[in-house]
C-alpha cells in the first residue's frame, strides 16, 4: 500500500501550544517525520522599542516579555544597566530582589505545572496551581501595585520600599507551599497516566542539549549541572545555600521532577533571605542616575534638580557593552546592551531562554508519536511573549 | 507479573493517594469570589485609573510642568498650560489616553507636585475609543480630601515620605 506523509499545521490557535505557536508537522501515520516551529505571531518589537526609550523607561517593556516572570526580567535588565553604570546596590535591595525572583520562579513553575498537566488531561491541577499563584500575585500587588506587570525592580534599587507586613505574607507562603507541593506530587508523581505520557517522552541527550545551547530545567533534566545562580552568582546569590536538582534521563518526567525540586529550593532560598533581611535604603544613592527618594525631591533643591534631570533626560551611560545573565525559571535570560554614550541604548538584545529552548522541539519529537508533541511543547515551558518579543 | 504488580500498586496506592487530595478539597471553603458582587480588596499601592488631586483650599495641584508626560513610557499624556485669575500656572488641557496607558505608575512617581495618582478604579469599559481619552475634568477629584482625613493621611504618609503602609 502506498503511503504518503501528511502535512499538519498545529496552531497557532491550538490550546496546547501555550499561546500562538504554530508547529508544522509532517506525519507518517502516527509518527512525526518532521517538525518545524513557526514563530512570530506575537512579535511586538520589544527590543527595538527599548532602544528608542531612555534607560529607565525600558523597564515596563521587560515585564511584557515573559509575563510569568516579570520580576526576573526587571531584575535582569536592571542588573545589566547597573553593570554598565557601575552601580552597587545596597544589601537590602539585593535580598528583596532575591526573594521576589524566587517567588517569581514559583509563580512560573506552578503555572507551568498546571498547564502542562492540563495538556496531559489532569484538569484539576490547573485549578489548584492557580489558587496558589494568587498568593504570589498578592505579594506582587502589595509591593508594586500591579499583579502581573510589576515594574518593581528599578535601576539602582526598587520602586518603593517593601510593604510593612511583607515578611509576614511571604512567611505565610513559605508555610503553606510545602503542603501544596505535596498535594501536587500526590496527584501526579505516581499517577500512571501521567507517567505513561511523560516517561521516556521528549527525550534529549546531554550532548545534544549542550549543542542546542539549552538552559534551565531542559538542560538540567539531562544531568548537566549548569545554573547561572551558581555559575556566575548575581544579586547576592552566593550568600544563600541551595542545591541544583539534576535529572538523569532528559525526558519530560525528569523535567517535571526537577521543576518540583526547584520550587522546594526556591522556598529554601526565600526563607534564608527573609530571615536575614538587612536594614537599609531601598535605592542606591547615585546622584544623576538613580531617582532620589520622593521626600527629598519635595524638600531639597538638589534632589529636585536631579529628579527633573533624570526624568526628562535620563542619564548618559558610558560607551561599551555589557552582558548580564540571570537564571530565569526557563533558563538563562541574558541582556546584552551596547551603549554609544548617549542616554538611550544603542542596541538591546535579549537572550530569551524560551526561544532557544524551543529550538529543541524538532529533536524532541521527530521520529516519535504524534500525540507526544503536546507533551514535548509543554515540557519545554515556552512563553510566546518571550519567544517572539 | 510486573504488569499485575503495577496494577495493584495503582489501585491500592497511587490512585487512592490522588483521590485523597481531591476528596480533601471537598470540605474546603471555595477560594473563588462571586465577582461582580464580591470584589477582591485592592492593595493600597494598586495602580488603577488616574485621578488629579487638589489642595485643601480646592485649587488644583497640577501646575502643568510636563514631568509626568516626560516620564510616561507610553507617551499618552497631553497637556497645555494656562494661567488662572491669580496668575498661577495650571493646565488648560490635561488628557490621558487610557487606551495607550500601561498603568506603570511612572507619572505618579515623577510628579513633583503630588498632583497625579493612580487610584483603585479598574472597571472603566466603554463603547467607543474616544471616550477613553480622559480629560482634566474627568480626573480631578471633586473636592479636596478633607472630607476623608484618614485616606488622605495614609496616602500622604505612603506616597510622600516613602513609608511603606500597605497590608494585604
Ligand atoms: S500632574 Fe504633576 S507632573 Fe504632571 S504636569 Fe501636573 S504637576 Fe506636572
Ligand atoms: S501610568 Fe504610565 S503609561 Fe499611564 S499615564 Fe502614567 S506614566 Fe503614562
Amino acid at each position: 500500500m502506498a503511503t504518503e506523509t501528511m502535512h499538519i499545521n498545529m496552531g497557532p490557535q491550538h490550546p496546547s501550544t501555550h499561546g500562538v505557536l504554530r508547529v508544522e508537522l509532517d506525519v507518517d501515520g502516527e509518527t512525526v517525520v518532521r517538525a518545524r516551529p513557526v514563530i512570530g505571531y506575537l512579535h511586538t518589537g520589544i527590543e527595538k522599542t527599548m532602544e528608542s526609550k531612555l534607560y529607565y523607561k525600558a523597564i515596563p517593556c521587560t515585564d511584557r516579555m515573559d509575563y510569568l516572570n516579570p520580576m526576573g526580567n526587571n531584575l535582569g535588565y536592571s542588573l545589566a544597566i547597573e553593570k554598565l553604570m557601575g552601580i552597587e546596590v545596597p544589601d537590602r535591595v539585593k535580598w528583596v530582589r532575591v526573594i521576589l525572583a524566587e517567588l517569581t520562579r514559583l509563580n512560573s513553575h506552578i503555572v507551568w505545572l498546571g498547564t502542562h498537566a492540563l495538556d496531559l488531561g489532569a484538569m484539576s491541577m490547573l485549578l489548584y496551581t492557580f489558587r496558589e499563584r494568587e498568593s504570589i500575585l498578592d505579594v506582587y500587588e502589595a509591593c508594586s501595585g500591579q499583579r502581573m506587570m510589576s515594574s518593581y525592580i528599578r535601576i539602582g534599587g526598587l520602586a518603593h520600599d517593601i510593604p510593612r507586613d511583607f515578611d509576614k505574607v511571604v512567611k505565610r507562603i513559605l508555610d503553606e507551599f510545602p503542603d501544596k507541593l505535596q498535594d501536587y506530587e500526590a496527584l501526579l508523581t505516581d499517577n500512571e497516566i501521567f507517567i505513561n505520557r511523560t516517561k521516556g517522552v521528549a527525550v534529549i541527550s546531554a550532548e545534544e542539549a549542550i549543542n542546542l545551547s539549552l538552559t534551565g530545567p531542559m538542560l538540567r533534566g539531562c544531568g548537566v549541572n549548569y545554573d547561572v545562580r551558581k555559575a556566575e552568582p548575581y544579586s547576592g546569590y552566593e550568600n544563600f545555600d541551595f542545591d541544583i536538582p539534576l535529572g538523569k534521563n532528559g525526558d519530560a518526567y525528569d523535567r517535571y521532577l526537577i521543576r518540583l525540586a526547584e520550587m522546594r529550593q526556591s522556598l529554601r532560598i526565600v526563607r534564608q533571605a527573609i530571615d536575614g533581611m538587612p536594614e537599609g535604603p531601598y535605592r542606591a544613592r547615585v546622584p544623576g542616575v538613580v531617582l532620589p527618594p520622593k521626600e527629598d525631591v519635595l524638600h531639597k533643591m538638589e534632589s529636585m534638580i536631579f529628579h527633573f534631570k533624570i526624568i526628562t533626560e535620563g542619564f548618559k551611560a558610558p560607551q561599551g557593552a555589557v552582558y548580564q545573565a540571570i537564571e530565569s525559571p526557563k533558563g538563562e535570560l541574558g541582556f546584552y546592551i551596547s551603549s554609544d554614550g548617549s542616554n538611550k541604548p544603542n542596541r538591546v538584545r535579549v537572550r530569551p531562554p524560551a526561544f532557544i529552548n524551543l529550538g529543541s522541539l524538532p529533536s524532541l519529537v521527530e521520529g516519535r508519536l504524534f500525540s507526544d508533541v503536546v507533551c514535548a511543547i509543554g515540557s519545554i515551558d515556552i512563553i510566546l511573549g518571550e519567544v517572539d518579543r | 507479573m510486573n504488569v499485575v504488580l503495577r496494577a495493584i500498586g495503582n489501585v491500592f496506592w497511587s490512585m487512592p493517594k490522588g483521590l485523597a487530595v481531591t476528596f480533601k478539597h471537598l470540605f474546603k471553603k471555595p477560594v473563588t469570589l462571586d465577582y461582580p458582587h464580591q470584589k477582591k480588596p485592592m492593595s493600597p499601592r494598586y495602580r488603577g485609573l488616574h485621578y488629579l488631586e487638589r489642595y485643601d483650599d480646592g485649587s488644583e495641584r497640577c501646575v502643568c510642568c510636563g514631568l509626568c508626560a516626560a516620564a510616561c513610557p507610553a507617551d499618552c499624556i497631553y497637556m497645555e498650560p494656562e494661567e488662572n485669575e491669580k496668575g498661577e500656572r495650571r493646565a488648560r488641557i490635561y488628557e490621558i489616553n487610557m487606551l495607550r496607558c500601561i498603568f506603570c505608575g511612572y507619572c505618579e512617581e515623577a510628579c513633583p507636585e503630588e498632583a497625579i495618582f493612580l487610584g483603585r478604579e479598574y472597571e472603566f469599559s466603554d463603547y467607543d475609543r474616544d471616550s477613553f481619552i480622559y480629560t482634566k475634568v474627568q480626573m480631578l477629584v471633586t473636592s479636596p480630601r478633607k472630607d476623608n482625613p484618614f485616606k488622605w493621611i495614609i496616602r500622604k504618609v505612603r506616597r510622600v515620605y516613602g513609608v511603606p503602609e500597605p497590608s494585604l
